[in-house]
């Protein structure tokens, strides 16, 4: 157990009298985890997206323009070179970028491509952390009864994440995004639409999350207090949550965020396809990062690729170096 | 051994029945349950111009009212042994692997399938060789110069190219290097390999590389990781103990260890992608699996995304097979399980 530092010198060596303290796994992990620079700066970023998608409206009236504003005007767009926003920057021709657009404009329809990527922040985030509980939920449910109950129940479940795992993934979410209708659940638009991508995505990526728990839970079943606790007297779904919970609970922590980065490059690639979330004109722009980029591929201007891209790239990249960071302060094998 | 290879080709059996059961079921049943009518579905069919008439009576020919079960029977069957086909103008037969029609050219399904996969095949062979080499090669290196500055760099490259969705690789490659300095075919070109293998090759080489880089990051860690597990085990001790060259240790012993897991997931990956490497397709316009199903989506399509889903999920089932038994053949450990 690693709830306690081991301390013990071997004999000869004499360590330095030193007041050993309890600590708790989560002071231990977070110690390590403040020590571990990449990871600190990939929360960091994290934190700031979040703040970003958030406050997304403030940030753009300090800094933009509203993502539905059209800037249209001769000085910006040039009619000349099919409606390229005028104005080159470092290596970014025909960007329009400058103090006033930060990110350039976007070509023909002249928008604020600072602000869209702003708002991008909050369908992609959105709709990453509510895909990922629902995977962790379903993920964790099936492991723990695969893992804790065995027999038949494993059996299938294990069958059901094969399945799952054979599926070609993406093509089938495509199509489902595609075959539903406008209107179900008394919601509509956009917000079906939100609903629909973290079901989806969340529904796929389950087994995952279930492989682990499901290992986890078969080797905790093996553990002195949980035999202890059956021999108190208690029952399975007493020890499933108050003895195996509890020591689940890190791993799931672990994989649920290193989910999150590949479930905002799942929803990146379905808006990049075109089934994500749709833009508006008016009221909630619903940019998306994906969206962003393919309509970038069909003008050949650098800044209108580079900045969503690179805003999909850092935003996994910080996510990943977060969760690759909270893996080794968890795992009590890790060397450090 | 036998009894080994009958259980994982009865489950592979198993596991497509169950994906072509959800496929029909997202298609003709969800439908259904969110108000679409046989004649709708005949609609899709004749147009949106057909007068109600032409609907029930095509509906009644293409077996829309039958009962679910029925019309899943029919599909299948249709897979296996070809049907029959009556338009009232004349019976037309459609073979052995017949995915039915198309709704919008009537061209036959399985023909349009056969058609696609040359360029899907293509853009995964290469990609594939690409990546497992360089991503095994920087994986191992790593590994055995643990905390160099190689490793360092290596590793933070690895986790940016995992980072880094291939659209958006693939749209700055086809920027800078087709676009701006005119050095490889811009996008959307693609050329038989019976034609000109030269043309062929440099015409797939950036979906090659933009392909690659993703997954060469992801088995570069993935060895590493491996590596690092396989050599702190105690054969490999023996083996330098008994005075093997260290050459001998790292390959015969160590790689052969470490690559068992990466093989696996090397034959799920293959699979996965001959299916329809989507995004690389979409972004490079590339017309192969991927594009085709993106385009049947669209379309609304319901044979056409049927037939591509049941074909990219035959891939991954026989590819999980084929990795499964290769395993059995190499490793005995896995027949006794």
């Amino acid at each position: 157990m690693a709830t306690r530092t081991d301390t013990s010198a071997p004999e000869g060596t004499k360590a330095p009298a030193k007041a050993i303290e309890g600590r708790s796994l989560g002071r231990i992990a977070w110690t390590r985890l403040k020590r571990d620079k990449a990871a600190m700066a990939g929360g960091i970023v994290v934190i700031l997206l979040i703040i970003m998608a958030v406050f997304a409206p403030l940030i753009v009236s300090w800094f933009g323009h509203p993502p539905n504003e059209f800037h249209q005007d001769a000085d910006l767009l040039a009619a000349e070179l099919g409606g390229l926003p005028r104005g080159d920057f470092l290596f970014f021709e025909n960007s329009g970028i400058s103090g006033d657009f930060l990110f350039g404009l976007e070509p023909q329809n002249g928008r604020d491509l600072f602000s869209e990527i702003v708002y991008g922040a909050r369908v992609s985030l959105l709709i990453a952390f509510l895909a990922t509980l629902v995977s962790v939920l379903i993920g964790s449910a099936m492991g723990v009864i695969a893992g804790f109950f065995g027999g038949m129940a494993d059996t299938v479940i294990s069958f059901l994440m094969n399945v799952f795992l054979a599926f070609p993934l993406l093509l089938f979410a495509i199509a489902l995004v595609g075959v539903l209708p406008d209107t179900a659940f008394g919601l509509t638009g956009n917000s079906l639409r939100i609903a629909l991508l973290i079901f989806i995505i969340g529904f796929f990526n389950w087994p995952y999350i279930a492989r682990i728990v499901r290992g986890q839970t078969l080797s905790l079943r093996e553990r002195e207090f949980v035999d202890a606790a059956r021999s108190l007297g208690a029952r399975g779904p007493y020890i499933i949550v108050k003895e195996m919970l509890p020591n689940l609970v890190a791993p799931i922590l672990v994989y649920a965020t290193l989910l999150i980065p590949t479930n905002i490059l799942f929803e990146a690639a379905l808006s990049f396809l075109g089934v994500g979330v749709q833009r508006q004109v008016v009221g909630e722009p619903g940019v998306t990062w994906g969206g962003l980029l393919s309509d970038a591929a069909r003008n050949s201007v650098v800044h209108f690729m580079f900045f969503p891209g690179m805003a999909i790239f850092i935003t996994v990249l910080a996510f990943n170096l977060f969760g690759d960071g909270l893996r080794d302060a968890l795992d009590p094998k890790s060397k450090r | 051994m036998v009894t080994f290879f009958i259980r994982r080709t009865i489950g592979a059996v198993l596991m497509l029945f169950v994906v072509s059961i959800s496929t029909f079921l997202i298609f003709f049943g969800l439908p259904r349950l969110a108000g679409a009518t046989p004649e709708t579905f005949a609609a899709r069919y004749l147009g949106r111009t057909a007068d109600a008439h032409a609907q029930q009576l095509f509906a009644e020919k293409l077996g829309f009212y039958d009962p679910l079960w029925l019309q899943y029977w029919n599909w299948i069957k249709a897979i296996f042994v070809g049907t029959d086909y009556d338009y009232g103008t004349g019976i037309e037969h459609c073979a052995a692997p017949c995915f039915g029609y198309s709704f919008r050219t009537n061209h036959p399904v399985w023909d349009d399938l056969v058609d696609r996969l040359p360029v899907t095949f293509s853009l995964t062979v290469g990609a594939s060789i690409l990546w497992l080499v360089g991503g095994v090669a920087v994986g191992v290196l790593s590994a055995l110069r643990k905390g160099s500055f190689f490793d360092r760099a290596a590793m933070t490259g690895a986790l940016a190219g995992v980072s880094l969705p291939p659209y958006f690789t693939g749209l700055m490659f086809l920027y800078f290097f087709s676009y701006q300095f005119d050095l490889t075919a811009p996008g959307g070109t693609y050329v038989n390999f019976t034609d000109d293998p030269g043309e062929w090759a440099f015409s797939l080489i950036l979906p090659w590389i933009t392909l690659a880089m993703l997954n060469a990051a992801a088995y570069a860690r993935f060895t590493r990781a491996g590596m690092l597990d396989t050599m702190g085990e105690d054969f490999i001790r023996t083996a330098r103990a008994k005075g093997l060259h260290e050459r001998v240790v790292v390959t015969k012993h160590g790689l052969r260890a470490a690559l068992t897991p990466i093989i696996t997931i090397f034959g799920l990956d293959v699979g996965l992608l001959l299916g329809g490497a989507i995004l690389t397709e979409s972004t490079f316009g590339l017309k192969g699996l991927g594009y085709f199903a993106i385009d049947a989506i669209n379309k609304q399509d319901f044979p056409q995304i049927m037939g591509v889903t049941m074909f990219a999920a035959f891939f991954v089932v026989v590819a999980n097979l084929i990795v499964d038994m290769l395993y059995a053949v190499v490793d005995p450990r896995v027949r006794l399980s």
